[in-house]
């Protein structure tokens, strides 16, 4: 098996779509880092902000970044591509 | 209030105004206890797909049932969380696309 690429994960506690991509990415036994935004206040969420828009401008929520791929939602079909699931 | 009281009182008032639930009855219980925790977070119902401000009158389009509900199941059959559909969405009778976000970037976290 080739190693799996880096995941990291942009999210909402409270987002349906963040949700389903955690659910997804477990069930898969994938691996992946998140940061629940809404948890975060202050200056640490601004800075936390400001690398999501670097990926996703738009800062829509979940943002997934898969190696150097940006997924913005929950897009089953691209996440398992990039994932070569 | 309890996820499912905030369901049945939604779905009176929704349902005869032609949006309906989604199907997916976890989902939908999912995001009412997700409406109820942003009550009590903000004071307000704030989407519970999208970054509060804090602010109700910064976040004023995104309290639940948000401004773009109704561009976003005309077009897409759903609004932007799945929350609220369309009877031919629920039916399968038109395609699941996912819902792009319709809030302008700008109107974002001021």
């Amino acid at each position: 098996m080739s190693q799996q690429e880096k995941v990291r994960l942009y999210t909402l506690s409270t987002c349906s779509h963040c949700k389903a991509t955690k659910k997804f990415l477990d069930e898969c036994k994938v691996e992946y880092s998140f940061t629940d935004v809404d948890l975060i206040q202050g200056e640490e969420r601004e800075a936390i902000l400001e690398d999501v828009r670097k990926f996703n401008p738009q800062c829509t929520f979940p943002t997934i970044i898969i190696g150097d791929k940006v997924i913005i939602g929950f897009r089953e079909d691209e996440i398992r591509k990039a994932l070569k699931l | 209030m309890k996820p499912e009281e905030l369901h049945e009182m939604l779905r009176k008032a929704q349902e005869t105004k032609g949006y309906f639930f989604n199907k997916d009855m976890e989902r939908v219980m999912d995001l009412m206890a997700a409406l109820l925790l942003n009550k009590e977070r903000y004071g307000y119902m704030c989407c519970p797909c999208r970054l509060s401000s804090g602010n109700r009158e910064k976040d004023k389009d995104i309290i639940c049932p948000c401004l773009y509900r109704t561009p976003d199941v005309e077009e897409y059959g759903s609004c932007y969380c799945n929350l609220y559909v369309s009877y031919e969405w629920n039916e399968d009778k038109i395609p699941h696309k996912y819902v792009p976000e319709r809030r302008p970037a700008e109107k974002k976290f001021l």
